[in-house]
């Protein structure tokens, strides 16, 4: 009798694993069941190291869910990379959240071919798309059909630190000359003159973009990038030409091939190097973050990429706009999904340059917010731009995104020659 | 129980649940790997069936070809280190003193979690605040390597870590072999005036050679797989330099977008891992194992 139990148990036992392995996951999908509908939301911005932006996203909820009475918002947090790794993996089951984060131009292009994105003109129409500054949303519309809200806009800025400048008596240049002088001074003296991290890659594509932004024009990368221009311009191999000068010259820290972006920005914050180029998200560093010491906070200047032999012009920006909002395509609840994306982004664009310190894509009043001088002056730059050039990467189909990354890097060690750096980007583009 | 063990189709019934979950999880998306390697897909769209196309490519593919060499590198050095690990199991395993403290300590790396051990060397190789520069520095050295920077050295550099990190592992495994081996016959020998080298070469390693061409598989397999150290510590770059088959997998697949193409290099280096496996057993097997 016992055994029969035992083998009983077994039996049990066992079916209840097979029919849990069979078991279709349907979490992700966002159930409605009459009244109470839920809406999955998925962000990359976690308590522990974005609480400021985490509080926003908690509040943004509170008050839709008030709002929305029968309408629950179900949030998931994971951290910058391993979102990225997560919506891969459930783009490819067909498992988007019905709300995420995505990240504009090449970025979404696959995602947009695949039917996932839902298009988002219809949320855009009745006042919405006025709130946002020219352009962004732009960066995420493909043939005119907007698939994600922007929430932050950034330009690259080339951070200096005044009191290492001073000692040297040095000041923002004005031109590309003026920028080799400083370089040229720092390096003999024994300090590194820029804190460049380019194991990442993107950040080195950042100085790559300014000198063929100065040199070509603001148009030219844009324009080699979609097709209508090409890379054997003459203007490409010039500012080329120049990223291997500066490298020759000592311009970046030693070892800056090897060293993350993370580990740059220590060096930076350390006075061990006087010059960074990132993003305006890096703002609260040098502004308002308590973690970092006054002092230091008040040592830091920008300055906008000087011209180079006279051309050029100081108000193009290389930038764009950063995360932004989709909806999935095969949500069960798109219609709700769509009113908490245009929720969050009116909420977003007023509470989030005050508490969190990012510029949103949406029109900010610098008159009616108490704010640090360097974000008016960030504020009044992205108002006078004269063009703002989308992150290369960002703007090529990721594929060639790799090819441009891995050569910006190869141009930086100098393991290719400026013709082979044009030439190979010619070829991936037009594949 | 016997009654039960007895009827065939009892043992088929409990087996079946594993069977299920082995095949569910690992031999359903082996065979799916390969098929993806016939088709263009980006992950998300339409998949389009292309053939042998990603797997020609890949064999004309430069830095795949790369990859390769650098994994089979550190497959090379993997093994070679066996040697070092065996000379420190048996004086370990010879009665010093201390003999249990050491063994821990050359545990500790195998304990921390690669993403760690990625943090921890990056600040030893870090180019001007590094552990490692400062003190070439402090002898003299002007200009340092760039030790994770330079094309050059990248890949040895980071093989250093790699090894440090599963050495007490190793040591482990050739620990507790040595430790089984009988006391008399090692006493035998002593009073045969063996020396201990003798005794060493002529007694212990050969009583734990079964021990040691299974460490040789799961080193060189191991290798040849390998990928969490250099995704976290380089990237594979310098311009692919540190590239090894795993991590330019996950580059195709995962940076570009290129799950056709990614799935096939998964497919070679399984492909590769097999026959390597198949090789080494080959090449290791002898007819009279040493019994005692």
């Amino acid at each position: 009798m016992k055994k029969k139990a035992v083998t009983l148990l077994s039996l049990l036992l066992m079916l209840l694993l097979a029919v849990a392995g069979c078991g279709d996951d349907q979490a992700s999908e966002g159930e409605s069941d009459g009244e109470n509908k839920t809406i999955q939301f998925m962000h990359l911005w976690p308590e522990g190291n974005s609480t400021a932006h985490y509080n926003i996203v908690e509040d943004i909820i509170d008050g839709f869910e008030k709002e929305n009475p029968g309408v629950k918002v179900d949030v998931e947090v994971l951290s910058n990379e391993q979102y990225k790794e997560k919506i891969k993996v459930l783009s490819s089951s067909d498992k988007l959240p019905d709300v995420g984060m995505t990240w504009a131009a090449g970025y979404l292009k696959p995602y947009v071919e695949g039917n996932q994105f839902a298009p988002l003109n219809d949320v855009l129409d009745g006042g919405l798309e006025d709130l946002f500054v020219s352009g962004t949303v732009e960066a995420y519309s493909i043939d005119g059909q907007a698939y994600g809200l922007p929430l932050e806009l950034n330009i690259a800025p080339v951070f200096y630190n005044k009191a290492m400048f001073d000692e040297y008596g040095l000041s923002a240049p004005e031109t590309y000359e003026e920028f080799k002088n400083i370089v040229s001074v720092l390096a003999d003296n024994g300090v590194a003159p820029i804190a460049l991290g380019n194991k990442d890659r993107w950040t080195g594509s950042l100085w790559y973009m300014y000198l063929a932004d100065r040199i070509g024009g603001p148009n030219l990368l844009t324009e080699a990038i979609n097709g209508t221009e090409t890379f054997h311009n003459a203007e490409f191999q010039k500012a080329a030409e120049e990223i291997q000068n500066l490298v020759n010259q000592d311009a970046f820290v030693q070892g800056f091939n090897g060293l993350s972006d993370q580990e740059a920005k220590s060096l930076f914050m350390n006075s061990q190097a006087a010059m960074y180029l990132i993003g305006s998200w890096d703002l609260p560093n040098y502004t308002t973050n308590e973690e970092v010491p006054q002092e230091f906070r008040d040592s830091i200047g920008y300055f906008s990429f000087p011209t180079v032999d006279g051309m050029g012009d100081r108000n193009s920006w290389v930038g764009g706009p950063g995360v932004g909002l989709f909806v999935a395509e095969n949500s069960d609840v798109k219609d709700e999904a769509k009113a908490f994306v245009k929720y969050f982004v009116e909420q977003w664009g007023e509470q989030a340059v005050t508490k969190a310190g990012v510029i949103p894509a949406t029109k900010v009043d610098t008159d009616k917010v108490d704010l640090h001088q360097m974000y008016i002056d960030v504020l009044n730059d992205l108002s006078n731009a004269s063009n703002i050039t989308l992150f290369a990467d960002v703007q090529m189909d990721p594929d060639d995104a790799q090819t441009h990354l891995d050569l910006i890097q190869a141009l930086f060690g100098l393991d290719v020659t400026p013709e082979e750096f044009t030439e190979q980007h010619q070829e991936a583009l037009s594949n | 129980m016997n009654k039960v063990m007895s009827n065939k189709w009892m043992i088929a019934l409990y087996v079946l649940p594993s069977l299920m979950l082995v095949a569910i999880l690992i031999f359903i998306p082996l065979v799916l790997t390969g098929y993806y390697g016939l088709t263009e897909w980006n992950g998300a769209g339409v998949m389009k069936f292309v053939g042998l196309e990603n797997y020609a490519h890949a064999l004309q593919d430069e830095q795949f070809r790369e990859s390769v060499v650098h994994s089979f590198l550190l497959a090379l050095f993997s093994t070679l280190s066996l040697g070092i690990y065996l000379v420190v199991s048996l004086i370990l395993a010879s009665k010093i003193k201390g003999t249990n403290l050491l063994r821990k300590i050359y545990l500790i790396p195998m304990l921390l979690s690669s993403v760690a051990i990625a943090q921890l060397w990056l600040k030893v190789y870090h180019p001007t605040n590094g552990m490692l520069n400062s003190l070439l520095n402090l002898l003299g050295v002007d200009h340092p390597p760039e030790w994770l920077a330079n094309p050059d050295i990248v890949l040895y550099a980071i093989f250093i870590p790699i090894l440090w990190q599963y050495a007490g592992f190793y040591i482990l495994i050739y620990y507790a072999a040595l430790k089984n081996v009988p006391e008399e016959l090692i006493e035998a020998a002593r009073i045969d005036g063996a020396t201990p080298l003798q005794i060493a070469l002529k007694v212990k390693v050969p009583l734990i050679s079964g021990i040691i061409k299974v460490t040789v598989v799961l080193a060189i397999v191991g290798s040849l797989k390998y990928f969490d150290l250099i995704y976290v510590m380089t990237g594979g770059g310098p311009n692919g330099a540190s590239e090894v088959m795993a991590s330019y997998m996950y580059k195709e697949a995962f940076g570009s977008y290129h799950f056709g193409y990614g799935s096939a290099i998964a497919f070679y280096l399984l492909i590769i891992t097999l026959i390597m496996t198949y090789f080494t057993r080959k090449l290791t097997a002898s007819k009279d194992d040493v019994q005692y």
